[in-house]
């Protein structure tokens, strides 16, 4: 009796065939992409999309093309945060135009599609009980389509803005398996680094992806009255858990309240506030990834 | 997956596909040597997770439209969400006074084909009023 290997195709449907042509459609998409940066963090809380957007915010100043993919489906924040929300999505050759932001950044979001803030994402299925069976697959797919579907055009840079978690890096890396760089975002909190050194291990060993290194975000507090940097958390030596793990420490950007104001009017923080001591910092990590990515 | 009709030795061939009715989805495999067929029945979780993969049972779609699994799968979503090239030309483009003013400041022979390149780009990405925000941006995304 023959087995399974021993029978070519699989009837008629060509399964196998439908998933690499969707991958190659999806390399051809990206081919003009020169670098492709997942900002993931494990820990939630910790700033990740602010930092995704004054990241990229800071490098389209300084003239680069740059798109921001908000892959976190059922907490998108970037739309809001770039003050894009309510864009119309045009269609024109066969792909979808993202909205675009401040510093031209492109911006693709699943809070674009959705009709109001007390929206959640659902999908269309004959019972949402049980859905755990089958969400994180729809969600890859969907993913997937907003890489694929989307004219990202030539860019310098497209950020993947994750959801927190260890394992989401995975769901995307598995969409790119050519040459996707992480960034992970920490505090300054043993509690974090407990989170980051997993997320290091997932990203370096199990994904063989590229670690393009750790940032800390909200390192001190700079006093608005005297500019005197103050600790916010207690010392949690993020540059010598990077030491440790054997992978760049990019930089530690201070704690600045107006980072969340901006953030909440839709305009980047570094772009407003381009001398204070956070833009420094994000425009030394911006630096950075210049050099690094070269 | 794959069938094999044992009587045969034979794959088995796609014969024809129903459904989904009440979640279920019903799948025709026939021997292509002898009269065998074997149906495959889903319950609503297979079913939904041969959706999630969006991949067709029977060949692939001949062409998909652009997100056409996300439009289709997204039980809530914005009403008018995407507008296609003939829409997107009806919409009127204004001119803010100061970048108006900007555009004169180019040299006058390639005026004409700036204002097009910078309204096609406003229309494109549902602008309605030019101001020099979206000529700045137009000049990133265009290389202007």
């Amino acid at each position: 009796m023959k087995k399974y290997s021993d029978i070519a195709g699989d009837g008629g449907s060509n399964i196998l065939g439908q998933v690499a042509e969707k991958g190659e459609r999806l390399s051809a998409r990206l081919r003009a992409v020169k670098w492709t940066v997942a900002v993931l963090s494990g820990k939630g809380g910790v700033g990740k999309s602010a930092v995704s957007v004054n990241l990229a915010a800071t490098l389209a100043a300084r003239g680069h093309t740059v798109g921001i993919l908000d892959a976190d489906l059922n907490g998108p924040s970037i739309a809001k945060m770039l003050g894009v929300r309510g864009q119309p999505l045009r269609i024109r050759q066969g792909a979808v135009q993202p909205a675009v932001g401040p510093a031209g950044i492109r911006v693709l979001s699943m809070d674009l599609f959705l009709p109001g803030d007390e929206t959640p994402v659902l999908w269309d299925a004959p019972t949402q009980q049980d859905s755990f069976v089958w969400r994180g697959a729809h969600e890859v797919t969907a993913l997937r389509e907003f890489l694929t579907d989307t004219c990202w055009g030539k860019l310098d840079f497209l950020f993947l803005d994750l959801p927190p978690g260890t394992d989401r890096l995975a769901n995307v890396v598995g969409l790119l398996p050519e040459g996707i760089g992480t960034l992970i975002v920490t505090i300054p909190s043993e509690v974090s680094h407990l989170v980051v050194r997993k997320s290091v291990t997932v990203a370096r060993e199990l994904l063989k992806s590229r670690v393009v290194g750790l940032l800390e975000n909200m390192g001190a507090y700079v006093c608005a009255h005297c500019g005197i940097p103050e600790t916010l958390f207690h010392d949690g030596g993020s540059a010598r858990i990077a030491w440790e793990m054997g992978i760049p420490f990019l930089g530690s950007v201070p704690f600045d309240p107006r980072i969340s104001a901006c953030s909440d009017r839709g305009l980047p923080f570094v772009l407003d506030h381009v001398d204070s001591p956070a833009a420094k910092a994000f425009a030394a990590v911006a630096t950075r990834l210049e050099e690094d990515l070269r | 997956m794959k069938f094999l009709c044992v009587a045969c030795d034979e794959p088995m061939m796609l014969n024809r596909t129903e459904g989904p009715e009440e979640g279920s989805l019903t799948v025709v495999f026939a021997c292509p040597r002898c009269p065998n067929k074997v149906a495959m029945l889903t319950n609503p979780w297979e079913t939904q997770l041969v959706r999630a993969l969006d991949v067709r049972l029977g060949g692939p779609d001949a062409s998909p439209a652009p997100l056409q699994f996300i439009r289709s799968t997204l039980a809530r979503k914005r009403e008018g969400l995407e507008v296609t090239d003939a829409t997107a030309k009806t919409v009127p483009l204004v001119w803010d006074p100061a970048a108006a003013e900007r555009l004169k400041r180019a040299p006058e022979f390639i005026q004409p084909m700036a204002r097009q390149s910078i309204e096609r780009f406003a229309a494109e990405r549902g602008y309605s009023r030019i101001t020099e925000q979206v000529m700045d941006e137009a000049r990133i995304a265009l290389g202007l």
